[in-house]
């Protein structure tokens, strides 16, 4: 297979036809930085924390942010990287020495919040004594890790946290927020989060938005980034797998099915902001941590007061 | 033809005995969808109709991230 623009061999077939290394860099470089101009994510004066991991998306992101602002001559010392340890073992500690590798190569600062010293336990050790709950792995760590992305981003005054889910998360969300009918979630997605501006919130951007998983473990792999495949061993046990198996399936059947999703997604999403200012449910300080919460405590204050009555 | 196939998800390598010839056709072969993987040679990376050589030593990466 020979790529469509230069005749050299071909790493991958996109959709618009196959494309050799060099021409997939710059396709793929390409893409993300007209998804920063397009949804204008992001501005010279801008404090950035980068959501990381030490998986290939983060990486990805967190490399292309930097490439861009120093493109650009903006300032690239106001870029850091906050990672959740959220206490998987031996997942996490793993990913993140990939991470500290990477930060270290890349020049840029690295800051880690461990759930063990912010909630006194470990998502591990959260599981077992949680086990009658009936509180799913993936929901607990979600609401941790958003919680403390959160809190940090603002203590550490980022004007704008950057994550890097990519076209496969977010048609995956999106039709998990369908099938579920949760309307005021799917409002909340996009490539800049969030319906109206909150003063407890930091605003979140996806520059992958637009870029298939595929393209990105390409990308970091013909990039050398330091990342070793790792399972985080709950990843199996959540909604989202089965959602992600049939939608992987669809696609090598159907090409083009999750751009589709996304694309009659990004068309929908100025109703559903819209719908959601409505209800104009902002929300109020939980009473105990001073985060946001919906009503009453938030989230993990009542996952932490059920693991205070486990002791 | 027979291959030395890693597969990075399961971190196991498996001789296998295939008598197809394209990347296409060893993926239809281990029932493995295409859309989640990347196949590589030598470090190489192969599109689908690559054509396959007895005795090659081939890696399955996993595309999807394990978190």
């Amino acid at each position: 297979m020979r790529c469509l623009k230069c005749q050299n061999k071909a790493i991958i077939e996109l959709q618009h036809g196959p494309l050799c290394e060099n021409h997939f860099v710059f396709y793929f470089e390409d893409k993300v930085y007209k998804t920063f101009k397009k949804y204008q994510m992001l501005a010279p004066q801008d404090k950035i924390c980068v959501a990381v991991s030490g998986g290939k998306d983060s990486q990805t992101v967190l490399h292309l942010i930097k490439k861009y602002f120093l493109k650009n001559r903006w300032p690239a010392e106001n870029i850091f990287a906050l990672a959740i340890d959220e206490g998987i073992s031996p997942y996490r500690p793993s990913t993140l020495a990939d991470l500290k590798k990477f930060c270290k190569k890349e020049k840029i600062k690295l800051t880690i919040v461990s759930a063990q010293k912010e909630f006194g336990s470990t998502l591990d050790k959260a599981l077992k004594k949680l086990k009658n709950a009936q509180l799913r792995p993936c929901h607990i760590c979600g609401v941790w890790r958003r919680y403390l992305l959160n809190k940090y981003a603002r203590k550490l005054k980022a004007t704008k946290i950057i994550t890097g889910h990519n076209l496969d998360d977010e048609a995956q969300a999106t039709l998990m927020n369908l099938f579920k009918a949760n309307v005021n979630l799917a409002a909340h997605l996009g490539p800049v989060s969030g319906v109206q501006e909150d003063t407890h919130f930091v605003q979140r951007i996806k520059p992958l938005y637009f870029c298939a998983e595929k393209e990105t473990k390409l990308y970091s792999l013909l990039q050398k980034f330091p990342v070793h495949f790792q399972e985080c061993p709950y990843a199996e046990e959540g909604y989202r797998a089965h959602i992600r198996n049939f939608l992987n399936d669809f696609e090598q059947k159907y090409a083009g099915t999750k751009q589709g999703i996304i694309k009659s997604y990004l068309h929908l999403l100025p109703l559903l902001k819209a719908k959601a200012k409505e209800k104009n449910s902002r929300p109020q300080a939980c009473p105990r941590c001073g985060e946001a919460a919906n009503a009453g405590h938030c989230k993990v204050c009542q996952i932490n007061e059920l693991l205070k009555n486990e002791n | 033809m027979e291959l030395t196939v890693y597969f990075e998800k399961e971190q196991s390598t498996k001789k296998i005995k295939f008598s197809g010839q394209t990347v296409e056709q060893l993926l239809h072969f281990l029932k493995i969808n295409s859309e989640i993987i990347l196949v590589t040679r030598k470090n190489e990376i192969l599109t689908l109709d690559e054509k396959l050589k007895h005795k090659d030593k081939l890696e399955i990466l996993s595309v999807v991230s394990g978190g």
